[in-house]
């Protein structure tokens, strides 16, 4: 069973798979390639029957998420949860590049890091397998406030000039 | 001082409650040692020798009286009533139950108050000048923007898990008090011939394993701009700073790295993108607006300025205490007050509950309520009127916070050291106790000028020691504690990291090698020379023949 959150919601129908670098592409499905597959094998991977995204780590540099912004997901892998690269990634993904699509953090993504990867722009969530995603629910609830703005509410400081 | 509103008290509320959570999951069991350390080094709790440590948030070195009071209610509640007030303008308390964290973190709320950010790989406390706002070599009242750093430093979602911990020190005056030079971001108000205010932007400076002088980054920065480039440099760092090596993990070491130009650059790309952010862009009304919360006081104008000059005339135990322990003041009739937390007898920067209390009533009587901490690890009363000085430095003196020897060998910056800190590998206390032991003549520690002795009890720093005129480093050589001594530091605007004098010294030599130090300056200096001043004209030849002699 899937460990997934998306949306603040808790997934039991994820239709994406993660395909290891020696794994054959299937025919159909969604699926997910590492950043270095996609760099080799991408005219060949977008003529498939299925949707495609990509898993980034905090080596990709961000010069080149401009280029990723037409793929209905991104997967931001966190090795360990105190390695914060991808939560920049994640955050000029939207701001500046506009994304739109699904950013998933996946790997060492536990309950006490979701707010933060939220109010980045992180909208989906596999959390780790130990651990209950249903739990983790709560994470997004315990602030209802913050000084640094996110696209849903207003900056704070712009609130008070009003 | 800067008052919250709504939001600030909530969000303070909140991260209550979230941290009580995480305690009662961590204790439950539901999160593993490795998962909750972030989380408690975040809300400011160390795990250390005896007991935890917990480090309190004081925003640029701010009290109110209230805060002062509920600092000794805590004190007196849930530790040994007492605090240690850190370099960084913090205090520190050493016995805390973990379990009690989240209801001292409750009571620090309630008069707005937290731990948030002062431990961890995140951006900690922003500190500054002791003497903001009424120095007379003021550029510019630094506390404004050092709030709104607070703000946007303050629970910032994409730099919570840096590579390493990251401090920033803002100085709104011609000389230096608040060491931005070892700062990883030192940030210098400025004024432009035409009178356009900003900033000169220092990075990679630091002190630790690896002490480094900040460089230039930006050489004028308008005020406006401060958070659009604040967190461009943050981004940079976040993204290429190492994580592979802790040791090598700061900003300073990534600056090098890459060469300061280079690093410039980095940032520069990334400021063009930032500085677009309507998030990130301060305009004219939101600075007047943090400047509002920074007024004058309502100083007196009938202060009778020679108030204090008979006194000075006949008491010479109030003429030193006046001389050592006070400072002059953009208000005519008004001086700030330097509360020594030096007193002989006690660890340095320490103070207890009943001192706090007195501090914050005294606050109250004579200095409009407010008090503040130094990064030199003392307190200050910043406005009092100076025919209402005799009757402070009386009280003061009854709780033993009048001690004349601010800016003395005696007047030492000193870590919690082996007694309290699980880093330690020597003793600091009790070598400061024996310093002070032996220089006991005041008349003679007054001959001495301005010397600034700093003692660290491991290379992590914490006590300043390479920015010490005299520095003293803790070292363990097999098991047994050493001292490595250095001279010639400097914090200030000529910031320059202190050379060694030579092998360690083991703990009983240290007083003795300290007083042939002395006692070398005494002899090379050429009328009025500070210490400093001579080490820099003879170098540290003559010093090491007397110190290993």
């Amino acid at each position: 069973m899937p460990n997934l959150i998306r949306d603040r919601k808790l997934v039991d129908d994820d239709t994406w798979t993660h395909l290891d670098d020696e794994q054959p592409v299937p025919a159909s499905g969604d699926v997910t390639v590492s950043w270095q597959r996609w760099q080799a094998e991408a005219d060949t991977l977008r003529n498939r029957d299925g949707r495609l995204g990509v898993r980034l780590d905090g080596d990709v540099p961000v010069e080149e998420l401009a280029g990723l912004t037409e793929l209905p997901l991104i997967a931001l892998h966190f090795p360990a949860f105190k390695d914060g690269r991808c939560y920049s990634h994640a955050r000029l993904l939207r701001s500046r590049h506009g994304y739109a699509g699904e950013i998933r953090a996946i790997g060492d993504v536990l309950r006490d890091q979701l707010a933060y990867m939220e109010r980045c722009g992180i909208n989906a969530f596999e959390i780790r397998e130990d651990r209950s995603a249903d739990e983790a629910l709560q994470a997004f609830d315990e602030f209802s406030v913050d000084y640094q703005g996110r696209s849903e509410r207003p900056f704070p400081l712009r609130l008070r000039r009003s | 001082m800067y008052q919250y509103d709504q939001y600030d008290q909530q969000l303070v509320d909140q991260r209550v409650a979230q941290y009580r959570d995480q305690t009662r999951r961590y204790l439950a069991g539901e999160l593993s040692e490795d998962e909750f350390r972030p989380l408690r080094l975040q809300n400011g709790l160390y795990i250390q020798r005896h007991a935890p440590m917990l480090r309190v948030s004081i925003p640029y070195g701010l009290l109110s009286s209230a805060q002062l009071r509920v600092l000794a209610h805590i004190a007196r509640t849930y530790d040994k009533g007492y605090g240690h007030f850190t370099t960084r303008q913090n205090i520190q308390y050493n016995w805390p139950p973990l379990e009690t964290v989240p209801d001292i973190l409750a009571d620090l709320a309630t008069v707005e108050m937290h731990a948030i950010q002062t431990s961890g790989n995140c951006i900690r406390n922003v500190t500054s000048d002791q003497f903001a706002g009424i120095a007379e070599d003021e550029v510019e009242d630094p506390r404004p923007y050092c709030e709104l750093i607070r703000q946007w430093a303050t629970l910032h979602p994409e730099f919570a898990y840096l590579p390493r911990k990251f401090k920033i020190a803002v100085t709104g005056s011609e000389r230096d008090r608040a060491a931005t030079q070892v700062h990883d971001i030192g940030l210098q108000l400025q004024r432009t011939a035409d009178g356009e205010l900003g900033f000169r932007v220092l990075v990679g400076g630091g002190l630790g394993r690896t002490p480094i002088i900040g460089e230039v980054v930006r050489e004028f920065l308008p005020e406006r701009e401060l958070l659009g480039y604040l967190e461009a440099i943050l981004r940079v760092y976040n993204l290429l700073g190492r994580r592979d090596n802790m040791y090598k993990a700061r900003i300073k070491i990534l600056v090098k790295a890459m060469g300061i130009d280079a690093f410039a650059s980095a940032v520069e790309k990334e400021w063009q993108h930032t500085r677009q952010d309507p998030a990130l862009q301060l305009e004219d009304a939101d600075i007047a607006g943090f400047k509002k919360h920074f007024p004058a006081p309502a100083y007196r104008t009938d202060v009778d300025t020679a108030g204090a000059d008979r006194l000075l005339a006949g008491n010479a135990d109030f003429q030193r205490w006046y001389r050592r322990n006070t400072v002059s003041h953009q208000q005519p009739g008004y001086r700030a007050v330097v509360v020594s937390l030096k007193a002989k007898d006690r660890a340095p920067g320490d103070a207890t509950d009943a001192q706090m209390e007195a501090v914050a009533e005294l606050a109250e009587r004579y200095s409009f309520g407010e008090a503040r901490v130094t990064h030199q690890q003392n307190l200050v009363l910043a406005d009092v009127a100076i025919d209402t000085l005799e009757a402070l430095w009386h009280e003061l003196d009854q709780h033993g916070l009048a001690t004349p020897n601010v800016g003395t060998l005696s007047d030492m910056i000193c870590c919690p050291g082996l007694d309290f800190c699980s880093l330690a590998n020597a003793g600091s206390i009790d070598i400061a106790a024996d310093i002070n032991q032996r220089f006991d003549d005041l008349d003679y520690i007054y001959d001495l000028g301005e010397l600034r002795v700093n003692l660290s009890g491991c290379m992590n720093g914490c006590g300043h020691h390479t920015v010490g005129h005299i520095g003293i480093l803790g070292v363990d050589k097999k098991g047994e504690e050493f001292y490595q001594i250095t001279l010639g530091g400097s914090s200030s605007n000529d910031a320059t990291l202190g050379d060694r004098l030579g092998p360690a010294v083991s703990k009983d030599r240290v007083v003795d090698t300290m007083e042939s130090i002395i006692h070398a300056y005494t002899d090379l200096r050429e009328g009025e020379e500070s210490f400093l001043e001579t080490y820099r004209r003879v170098g540290m030849k003559p010093f090491k023949e007397r110190a290993y002699a």
